[in-house]
């Protein structure tokens, strides 16, 4: 077995930590946006509890000249805010980390030497009238002289990514910051060079939203709930540049998706959004999508459950509630993206999915994936709006559930001349109008299920499955969602050849891609953030391959790449 | 021309008041196409669960049946997609006031551009007789055998509270005054909110005590003084009064939403 040396050489994380209201989250974003802009990839994680003032906040980043998928737990800077940082990520340090903090005990000056930096933080925003909040911008200097930076450059990106945010304060302070560690005269211990192609730094949230627009949405409507909320203050600032876009934050999620039903039968491209929880409160109305064929992209992302549960923190324990949401049978997909990229595709193609198919679909994320900026490039060139089956010539004989080969009937809208349109959440037959004989309930169904058959097709054409690392491996790892990010990140640690095989699509399930994937693999390790290896269960369902062994994370905090990549290694070893 | 009618067959118990307000709902659509006011594909009729439901299937017109307790968001939804569309919603009294009732008043604050004509009969009739949010104190049905313990809401002078802009009530059975409403709220621009009694001859038949107490509200009445109308609605009254009890004009979610 391998061992390794923390930190690891070509990889950098900073954490920065610090009251709520402290700015760290803030801090974070604006040390990954110049990362970024620098050409790095980068990786922020942001770790904050349910409350606006007063916890503990804390804002990771790792990043890399290689594409790097997750963040780790050891840091190489830690900036403090206050001093219950350092107490409680004492375990996150090696002797190697430099720590900056307005102030530091002697005892922990002694103890660390040079890498104890006191960065007068405070004192710098206070002489130049910044709030304290802008002493970030000081250690986003000092960090700036870490890495070998010349300052006109950075004044350059901080001109940009403060844009909006006093950039001639933040600069001050960050030059005073500069200028304090060159007078120390700080050795750099790791060289990074960036990269030359410069990507965008995107939350999931995010580059969904930017897959439905590009997709032709027009309604967006939710009640707030982390870790959706994002998407809607994201589509709710859209507005001003897009007057066909309409935002709306109803009473409760029952009203948001009722809502959005009355605005796909009206014929708006629409998508409603909630965490797990507030989608549990939707059922019944995704039950009627379903029915009655509504058209209806929703996104869904996962935190820790069961009930209000950690609310701002991670799980994956609802694949099973996202394939079997609704009461009663009916076609729906789920698309579970694994990172900001694959977002911003599940956004566009669940908008897309639904107007073809009048089906309700499902983007299945976490609080990971959701919010945790990674450095991306959004295919948007890909994006193409599908329509869907319109009604050409309609008039009095116009059927809006017409039975056809395919399932799909033609769609007309309220509004149209000599046309009626007639949606029923009962079951009913071709005009719409409620019914209840055997022979219709049974064909309306059988109709909704030809589109199941037509989906099978499409498995073929889409992404449900992607496949990394050693193709020839016969050890395969198999994950969904967030977990993609830890194990590809975890797979630059591998001891020997392993499969890596990413399950996008969970319904409709592709079994034969899935077989064929572990055709020739023997043995299997499934990762996932729950307790019951819902994935694991899947498959065996599906396929009926069983995994040899299952590594879960239940603690609502995210696989570290090298702890994931011993257990792995460890496998056979046990 | 469009014949409102569809080949639904109607399944209401022989006699419900619920034929009379199709009727008078039928003649009102009718009368507003023919006049110019309105082009008939431009309707869509909302219907939540429950007896007064069934009506969007007997009507040839764009229909939107909704799950039990969520027509108003539908609707709202609809309205908000299209705001061409006169959108009218029917609904319960179980419906809105007891499944539903977050979204009507809801709706109310918004002065989202909804026409909602209320079938109050006071009872769960379609799972045969239980008390609503608007059943008497007292009302013996199937899960309150001893009497229903809960006082019922007033529902106008809650709608008044909540914020529409047009308020009425009539009676099912004078279909020639539940007509002029049911125009008037189809016309006024905001929430109109239509309280139609509706006894139902089963599990709540109310129409001799209605019979000896409705009354038209007084003329000259001062239907845009909120205080007024307020104190109106709330005075004790053993009769019940009908008519349009409040109008004003305020602008309305979706012209707002799209400005």
């Amino acid at each position: 077995m391998k061992c390794y040396n923390f930190p690891v050489a070509d990889i950098f994380t900073i954490g920065i930590g610090g009251a709520a209201g402290d700015g760290a989250r803030e801090a974070g974003y604006a040390f990954g946006s110049l990362l970024a802009e620098l050409g790095y990839e980068v990786f922020v994680s942001l770790a904050n509890p349910s409350l606006i003032r007063g916890g503990h906040n804390f804002t990771r980043l790792s990043f890399s000249s290689e594409k790097i998928w997750c963040d780790y737990i050891k840091l190489d800077v830690l900036i403090a805010l206050n001093e219950e940082t350092i107490t409680l990520h004492r375990n996150e340090l090696e002797q190697s980390t430099i720590i900056f903090a307005d102030e530091l005990t002697p005892a922990e000056t002694a103890a660390r030497g040079a890498n104890a930096v006191v960065l007068p933080m405070a004192t710098a925003a206070a002489a130049v009238g910044a709030p304290a909040v802008a002493r970030n911008s000081v250690a986003l200097g000092a960090l700036g002289y870490l890495l070998a930076l010349d300052f006109e450059t950075l004044q350059k990106i901080l001109q940009q990514v403060f844009k909006d945010k006093q950039p001639e304060l933040n600069i001050k302070l960050a030059r005073l910051g500069f200028e304090f560690l060159e007078k120390t005269g700080r050795v750099i211990f790791k060289k990074i060079k960036p990269n030359q192609i410069k990507k965008e730094l995107i939350d999931g949230n995010t580059a969904l939203a930017k897959g439905w627009l590009a997709a032709g949405l027009n309604f967006y409507i939710a009640y707030p709930m982390t870790p959706a909320t994002s998407i809607l203050h994201f589509l709710a600032g859209e507005q001003k540049n897009r007057p066909k876009l309409k935002v709306i934050q109803p009473e409760n999620e029952l009203a948001a998706i009722n809502l959005a039903l009355g605005v796909a039968y009206a014929g708006q491209r629409v998508a409603v959004g909630s965490a797990t929880g507030g989608f549990t409160l939707m059922q019944e109305a995704f039950s009627f999508a379903g029915g009655a064929e509504l058209p209806l992209a929703v996104a869904v992302s996962q935190r820790q459950a069961p009930a209000t549960g950690v609310p701002t923190f991670s799980s994956q324990a609802d694949l099973r509630l996202a394939i079997h949401a609704g009461h009663g049978e009916f076609p729906r997909i789920v698309i579970a993206p694994g990172d900001a990229e694959e977002s911003f595709l599940a956004g566009a193609g669940s908008l897309n999915l639904a107007w073809q198919y009048q089906i309700p679909v499902i983007v299945l994320m976490d609080k990971i994936v959701s919010e945790h900026p990674t450095t991306s490039q959004l295919a948007t060139d890909q994006i193409k709006i599908e329509s869907g089956k319109t009604a050409g010539q309609t008039g009095s004989d116009y059927h809006r559930y017409q039975i056809t080969d395919d399932g799909v009937s033609p769609l007309a809208f309220p509004g149209t001349p000599e046309t009626v349109v007639k949606v029923n959440s009962y079951e009913h037959d071709e005009k719409g109008l409620t019914t209840e004989t055997a022979e219709l309930v049974k064909a309306m169904l059988d109709k909704r299920f030809a589109k199941a058959k037509i989906l099978a097709t499409e498995l073929d054409r889409q992404e449900t499955i992607k496949i990394y690392g050693d193709k020839e491996a016969d050890l395969a790892v198999i994950f969904w969602g967030s977990t993609k990010g830890s194990v590809m990140e975890a797979a630059k640690y591998f001891d020997r050849p392993v499969k890596l095989v990413q399950i996008v699509w969970l319904e409709p399930f592709d079994v034969k891609k899935v077989l064929a994937a572990l055709a020739d693999v023997k043995k299997i390790i499934n990762v996932e953030g729950n307790h019951n290896a819902q994935l694991a269960a899947l498959i065996h369902e599906k396929t009926g391959r069983q995994v040899t062994k299952n590594i879960l994370k239940y603690d609502s905090r995210p696989f570290d790449p090298i702890e994931l990549a011993q257990q792995i290694n460890a496998f056979g070893y046990e | 021309m469009n014949n409102l009618s569809t080949a639904a067959k109607i399944t209401w118990c022989p006699g419900c008041p619920n034929y009379a307000i199709l009727v008078a709902f039928r003649q009102t659509v009718e009368e507003l196409i023919k006049t110019g006011k309105i082009k008939s594909e431009n309707i869509v009729v909302g219907a939540g669960i429950g007896c007064h439901g069934k009506i969007a299937d007997y009507l040839n017109l764009n229909s939107f049946t909704a799950l039990h307790g969520r027509v108003l968001p539908a609707l709202t939804g609809i309205k908000c997609a299209n705001p061409q569309l006169t959108v009218i919603g029917f609904t319960g009294d179980g419906d809105s006031f007891s499944e539903g009732l977050e979204h009507l008043i809801q709706a109310a604050r918004r002065n989202s551009d909804l026409k909602i004509f209320l079938h109050d009969n006071q009872v769960f009739a379609l799972t045969t007789g239980q008390a609503t949010a608007l059943s008497p104190k007292g009302y013996q049905g199937k899960s309150t055998p001893a009497g229903n313990l809960e006082e019922p809401f007033a529902p106008l002078s809650l709608l008044l509270e909540a914020g529409a802009t047009f308020l009425a009530r009539t009676y099912a059975g004078d279909i020639a005054g539940t007509k002029k409403i049911m125009a008037a709220a189809i016309e006024h621009k905001g929430f109109a909110f239509v309280e139609i009694i509706q006894p139902c001859l089963i599990f709540f038949d109310t129409r001799e005590y209605f019979k000896e107490r409705l009354y038209p509200r007084p003329e000259n009445f001062p239907i845009q003084d909120k205080k007024a109308v307020r104190e109106f609605l709330a005075q004790p009254n053993d009769k019940t009064p009908v008519g349009i009890f409040y109008q004003i004009e305020k602008p309305t979610y979706e012209e707002q939403l799209w400005l």
